[in-house]
């Protein structure tokens, strides 16, 4: 095996989300948090199931739905690998960039207009439900 | 469809004298396909132990028919197949070291010393085997198994005596042989949490018949637990198990067409509590996925 994996994944039996879901979400939490970068090699499906003792059809569906998505590439006999990042994620959350001074411009007003951390919490959320629905499915 | 590993047709076995005797398994069909990591479960007594026992060729069934890799005869196709009975049978007065050679020895042109070693490896080995624990011999049991790198694997009850940390390196080892070779693995514990998450396949044994044989997760989403008001009209399901509290019913159901949502709340049950129920529930009818149906003993019948 050329390189390393870039990355490694901890399963949690006892969440209540499917074991592949949680390799799908780790993933896509690494491609934001920019830990995961495009040629990156994912860890083969022995790499996974050897260090966590889960089935390999798990890990291998996991990858799979990865890949609908587009944002891996299986390559026949050297392994997966990134294909893109996820949402310029490492530019919008820098300290200066403009999206996030604006939302904190917005947290300062929504504070002194009385709401708690938790209302805060629920009211953006609901705005980013309505403003993102129908996303998922596209 | 992909080729069997093992399959049964009214496969039955019964210890004792004839009319009086236990019938551990009687009339008892299923099939799994290779390539599977499948967890073998039901109560203490339900017949796991004679299943790996004829399917090692150890035992010979008193009715119907077994067929593993291909053979009728398991017997014949024992350099194939990798047992681990329950009690992990080793000669008490070798050492390790010693096993470890026999294994080569007894599996030319097949062992795998890298693979054996590796999981060897924490044994002392210049120890005799009757000096080592439970869980020690297990490893050596296992080490053996690996080495004759077979195309499938009993594993009778393989967990049992492990500590926690062996039991997740073992069972990532096991996992890493099937991801890389394709072995087909077939596992009994009567603790099902100790193989949930390693196995995509289950074939759940009760009273000596499978009731449970398939996909996990097929099974799994075959059900549904509803909950409602009591009164209401379980039809079309077929109902595992239900309970009356109050006003308010909750059943166990096997899906027949979609449920109607705005009388039931619905979730899906996990592999545990969809055991319990059958459990519980004798007469609950068994259900086999198509895959684990054991077909007409005819080639190319399924399309």
């Amino acid at each position: 095996m050329a390189e390393p994996a870039a990355v490694e994944f901890r399963i949690d039996r006892r969440s209540g989300v499917a074991t592949y879901l949680q390799i799908v979400q780790q993933t896509k939490q690494a491609l934001r948090l920019g830990v995961l970068e495009p040629g990156d090699r994912l860890p083969t499906a022995r790499e996974v199931v050897e260090a966590t003792a889960i089935n390999p059809n798990t890990v291998l569906k996991a990858y799979r739905e990865l890949e609908r998505e587009g944002l891996v590439e299986a390559r026949r006999g050297l392994g997966t690998f990134v294909r893109r990042t996820l949402g310029g994620a490492a530019e919008a959350s820098a300290a200066d960039a403009p999206l996030r001074t604006e939302l904190a411009d917005w947290a300062r007003r929504a504070r002194s207009a009385g709401l708690e951390k938790d209302d805060v919490g629920a009211l953006f959320t609901a705005v980013i439900d309505s403003i993102y629905q129908g996303d998922q499915d596209r | 469809m992909t080729e069997a590993a093992i399959e049964a047709h009214g496969l039955g076995r019964t210890y004792g004298r004839r009319g009086g005797g236990h019938r551990a398994l009687h009339d008892c069909s299923f099939r799994l396909p290779a390539g599977r990591v499948c967890a073998l479960v039901g109560p203490n007594g339900a017949g796991k132990s004679t299943l790996l026992n004829l399917a090692a060729g150890l035992d010979r069934p008193g009715a119907g028919s077994l067929a593993v890799l291909g053979s009728t005869e398991p017997a014949d196709v024992r350099d194939r197949v990798a047992y681990v009975a329950q009690d992990k049978p080793l000669y008490p007065q070798l050492t390790v070291a010693d096993t470890l050679w026999a294994g080569a020895e007894l599996n030319p042109g097949r062992w795998d010393r890298a693979t054996a070693d590796r999981i060897a490896g924490p044994l002392p080995q210049g120890a005799r085997v009757r000096t080592l624990s439970g869980g020690q011999r297990t490893r050596l049991a296992l080490a053996l198994a690996l080495g004759k790198r077979p195309e499938l694997m009993l594993l009778d009850e393989p967990m049992a005596d492990l500590d926690p940390l062996a039991r997740h390196e073992l069972m990532g080892v096991l996992m890493a042989e099937t991801a890389e070779h394709g072995t087909t693995i077939v596992m009994s514990s009567h603790i099902l949490t100790e193989l949930e998450g390693a196995c995509d396949y289950l074939l759940f044994v009760d009273g000596g018949r499978v009731r449970l044989g398939g996909e996990a997760e097929d099974i799994t989403s075959a059900h549904a637990l509803l909950t409602g008001q009591a009164g209401r009209d379980l039809a079309p399901h077929t109902v595992v198990e239900s309970r009356t509290t109050g006003r308010q019913l909750t059943a166990l159901v096997r899906k027949e067409g979609p449920v109607d949502t705005a009388a039931w709340s619905v979730t899906q049950p996990s592999l545990e509590e969809l055991l319990l129920a059958h459990l519980r529930s004798p007469e609950a009818p068994p259900l086999l996925t198509p895959s684990a149906s054991a077909g007409v003993r005819a080639e190319g019948v399924s399309a």
